[in-house]
């Protein structure tokens, strides 16, 4: 998979929505881009990070390195271990918990973050691999006065129960949204295909998706 | 004693409306805290080493590379040599460290030594079992030879239903700090009232030394009650680490391995009709397994429980694998399952539409009524009349369609609860009981009756749950939180409010008795004109608070709640007989439920447990590697849960009448989760002409049904 390895997994979730189709296996490919240990480190870091000083050798590790993350506009810098997964970074260093661990394998999308534009798995993404990107976690869009209307929209819809997964549909749906805003239905169901729900809460969220595209339509928000 | 009965229907300003759920916005913008998301300084991570092998004996067990290793701070040994290891997936040891890969890293070094001895973790041959199968005895009623002679037809089939997860997306865990005497405990639970007693008693500790917290839950489905080993655990490696809080959260493989089970079911069944369709026996030699502890006891015949004539035998099977906890509705996704797809099958073989076949026989079931009116309420739904078609008669082209139906019953009731209603001079309000919201909209609902009884709206009410230093209220189980908060919450804002009436009688002029409380007011009954705000009649209270408390009991529930409901699921599939795929088409659920607060977020459960029932259709189950005994799905890619493309259209009908509301309120969670499966099976059957014995309805499943072969 070489030093594309990460893309896959960003890659795979891009929202190009074919505008049929009915297979009901197109839930998830079978083939699941392996970021974490892949033995991507090294080049494929040292290729994109121009902000991270490469270390003599030109590998990263395994102690730990300063990094610093562009989250939701702002600069943070941080000490982990290139190991260290960028949804780790954010709950464990960060306490930003938006972003839930669950499968921890690029399966459930739980973690969901939108980076650099792109709908990515932050349980497959390293932290020391984000830098240099503009990073957007649930804490970032919205504000308490004046919450996302995907946000606003689940709640409309009841699209979320224990809600353990609501925050990475959330940011699916607004990755999707942001570049499918006037989405059909069917267009819906595939292009949130990469997150899951326990509860059982789908109903809700496509209700909740076309709504929020509505309203953001309307320029409420973006 | 005051009056606490519900407000009549048609004077409700908040129950039974459709409003949305409180911490709606705290979820869906990622503000809301999990005990997983807990985070606080020098916190530690805890991890286990868990065996790899499903039946074993510790030989030895050395931990010193894992002591040494910077940043590790603890290591406990679980499985002292000599302990013999029932299940893959057990816990041997415990570490807490600084971060959660050194906290990995430390496990790895732990070595271990072991005896590895025979195992069974299959149990669908219950021939292989041999003595690891228990027969619970026989049961006899009538006289079933005789039954099945003078039948006009007799169906003879095999079915079976694997175990499945909870695989709660919040795995198991907590964060735990045990400092001085005291422990500060955030579980993920089901039960913030008992777990903190549940892991004193582990710890032999007084019960008033473990404080526990919990806002937020991810999901749970039975599975979250107890404090649990890793509850102990944590508490240990916080203790010898210096009082450090340590966070230890079950990972994916683990929580899916050994977090508990619904248990399976198999069975050979045998039933008799006349011509007309009236059962008139019914045999069945049921197994299944739920782990080391065997458990799986399905209720058979389900619903149908007064057939005439039965003849029944049940064996529970002791595998090594993880062991069960309770799953939604123990019991009876596999009962449903197991009657409904023998009696689908007993209609096709009469050539009867299964809905008139249910219907007939519905003087069997405790509630015949209300199922008949169910039928007919689905069938509307679903135009059963007008898509309905014979066993397999579905064209002749690859793609099938078929419809099929299940019928479900539940308990319910309410448990015991305990709410303080507390009104403050200044006019707030705070609502208190130590009882969870899992998601099911528990914090709304307590809400919406205290804002009901008060004549306030819901923002005027400060609800406060999730903290065993208040009120006791029962666990979440069994759909049983609904009945017990809404009941106590009711008397103890009644109770609180005669206290107001008494304190501010005298300057409206009017008896205590005279008094109500509506729209913001205290008033005289009927008269706006002789009222006080609410503030200002809670001003008379001086410097006095006013705390009042209500209780449910859950014997005796004075009319506030009950038990026993019922449901219909119908379902409508596809079926692409070259690929085995089955596609949902879509799904009717008819449930009553009494008194529903909140027919939005009742419509929500009802939908989460279709889905689910889809999932444990078409593609959950836990799979077993026989040689090594070992889970091979232990992950979310291979332990397969429908996504939002797979669910097709759903119909969520609650059937709300005065009939029904006069029972009071009963709960909703399992019996909205039980005949799903069921339903997409005989769809499937009813589309393809031949039944697929086993779920999940897998391809391959589906394809060996269609050529007679068995897989």
């Amino acid at each position: 998979m070489g030093t594309k390895g990460r893309c896959l997994v960003s890659s795979r979730k891009d929202p190009d929505v074919p505008k049929t189709g009915q297979s009901g296996l197109s839930r998830r490919g079978f083939m699941q881009g392996i970021g974490v240990g892949s033995g991507a480190l090294g080049a494929g870091i040292l290729e994109n990070e121009a902000q991270a000083a490469p270390p003599p050798g030109g590998f990263s590790g395994p102690a730990a390195v300063p990094i610093t993350l562009r989250i939701n506009g702002k600069s943070t810098n941080l000490t982990v271990e290139p190991r260290v997964t960028l949804v780790d970074a954010l709950r464990n260093h960060l306490d930003m918990t938006g972003a839930k661990k669950v499968c921890d394998r690029a399966t459930c999308g739980a973690c969901t973050v939108i980076m650099s534009g792109k709908v990515v798995y932050a349980c497959s993404v390293l932290a020391i691999d984000a830098q240099g990107k503009d990073i957007q976690t649930i804490e970032g869009i919205g504000s308490g006065n004046k919450p996302h209307p995907v946000s606003v929209a689940f709640v409309h819809n009841d699209a979320q129960q224990c809600g353990y997964c609501t925050p990475g549909f959330v940011m699916a749906a607004k990755g999707f949204l942001d570049r499918n805003p006037n989405p059909t239905f069917e267009q819906v169901e595939k292009g949130l295909g990469g997150n899951l729900c326990r509860c059982g809460t789908y109903v809700g969220v496509r209700q909740a998706v076309l709504e929020a595209a509505k309203e953001m339509k309307g320029g409420k928000n973006a | 004693m005051p009056n606490y009965s519900w407000p009549p229907m048609e004077k409700r300003r908040l129950m039974g409306k459709r409003l949305e759920r409180l911490d709606g916005l705290a979820k869906s913008t990622g503000r809301a805290k999990y005990a997983s998301d807990f985070n606080a300084p020098g916190m530690l991570f805890g991890e286990f080493l868990t065996c790899p092998h499903a039946h074993a004996r510790v030989t030895s067990i050395d931990i010193s590379e894992a002591e040494k290793l910077p940043g590790v701070t603890a290591v406990r040994i679980i499985a002292k040599p000599g302990t013999e290891i029932q299940w893959a997936g057990a816990e041997l040891a415990s570490v807490a460290a600084t971060s959660e890969d050194i906290a990995r890293d430390a496990v790895r070094k732990i070595k271990v030594g072991y005896e590895v001895l025979p195992h069974l973790v299959k149990e669908d041959d219950i021939s292989k079992a041999g003595t690891r199968a228990k027969a619970a005895g026989e049961t006899v009623t009538g006289d079933l030879e005789k039954a099945f002679q003078e039948a006009d037809v007799t169906h003879e089939g095999n079915y079976g239903i694997p175990v499945i997860t909870h695989c709660c997306l919040e795995p198991h865990g907590q964060v735990i700090e045990w400092k001085g005497k005291e422990i500060n405990y955030r579980p993920s639970t089901q039960n913030v009232t008992g777990v903190g007693g549940d892991l004193a008693k582990s710890l032999q500790l007084p019960a008033t030394d473990v404080h526990v917290k919990m806002d937020y839950i991810g999901g749970g489905f039975g599975s979250k009650f107890a404090a649990d080993l890793w509850g102990v655990e944590s508490a240990h490696l916080s203790k010898a680490s210096g009082g450090k809080p340590v966070k230890m959260l079950l990972d994916r493989r683990t929580e899916l391995t050994i977090a508990g089970v619904r248990p399976s079911a198999f069975a050979k069944i045998k039933v008799s009709a006349k011509k007309d369709g009236t059962l008139t026996g019914w045999q069945s030699d049921s197994w299944a397994t739920g782990g080391f502890g065997g458990g799986g006891s399905p209720p058979l015949p389900y619903v149908f429980i007064n057939i005439p004539n039965q003849k029944k035998n049940h064996s529970a099977i002791s595998t090594n694998t993880g062991g069960v906890r309770a799953w939604r509705a123990p019991n009876h996704q596999q009962a449903t399952y197991l009657t409904c797809c023998a009696l689908e099958d007993l209609a096709a073989k009469l050539k009867m539409d299964p809905v008139e076949l249910f219907a007939k026989n519905a003087d069997f079931t405790a509630r015949p009524e209300v199922y008949r009116s169910q039928l007919k309420k689905a069938s509307e739904l679903m135009d059963w009349g007008k898509k309905w078609h014979q066993r397999g008669d579905s064209g002749t082209g690859p793609i099938k369609r078929g419809l099929g139906l299940a019928i479900a019953t539940w308990g319910g009731g309410g448990h015991n609860s305990q709410c303080r209603a507390v009104i403050h001079p200044d006019g707030a309000i705070d609502i208190e009981l130590c009882s969870q919201d899992l998601g099911t909209g528990t914090r709304t609902i307590i809400t919406q009756v205290a804002a009901e009884t008060l004549g306030l709206p819901m923002s005027a009410i400060n609800l406060k749950i999730g903290d065993n230093s208040l009120p006791p209220s029962g666990p979440s189980g069994g759909s049983t939180t609904v009945g017990g908060v809404s009941s106590s919450t009711r008397k103890a804002t009644i109770n609180a409010l005669e206290k107001l009436y008494e304190a501010v009688a005298a300057s409206l002029g009017a008896k205590q008795e005279e008094l109500e409380a509506v729209d913001g007011r205290i008033q005289v009954k009927g008269q706006p004109d002789k009222a006080l705000t609410w503030k200002a009649a809670c001003q008379k209270l001086g410097v006095k608070v006013i705390s009042e408390m209500g209780q449910n009991d859950q014997k005796n529930p004075g009319g506030l709640n009950a038990q026993g409901v019922g449901g219909i699921n119908m379902a409508d599939v596809e079926v692409d007989t070259e690929t085995g795929i089955v596609k949902m088409k879509k799904f009717v659920a008819v449930n009553d439920c009494g008194l529903v607060v909140n027919p939005k977020l009742a419509e929500s459960q009802i939908h989460g447990g279709v889905i689910m029932g889809i999932c444990s259709a078409l593609t959950e189950e836990r799979i077993l590697d026989a040689v090594t005994g070992r889970v091979l799905n232990a992950d979310m890619e291979f332990y397969k849960l429908s996504g939002i493309g797979d669910i097709g259209e759903i119909v969520a009908y609650m059937d709300i009448s005065p009939e029904h509301d006069k029972r009071g309120i009963v709960g909703l969670g399992e019996p909205s989760a039980i005949a799903i499966p069921a339903a997409i099976a005989n769809a499937v059957a009813n589309a393809i002409g031949v039944r697929v014995p086993r779920i999940p309805l897998t391809p391959d499943r589906v394809l060996a049904a269609l050529e007679g072969r068995n897989a």
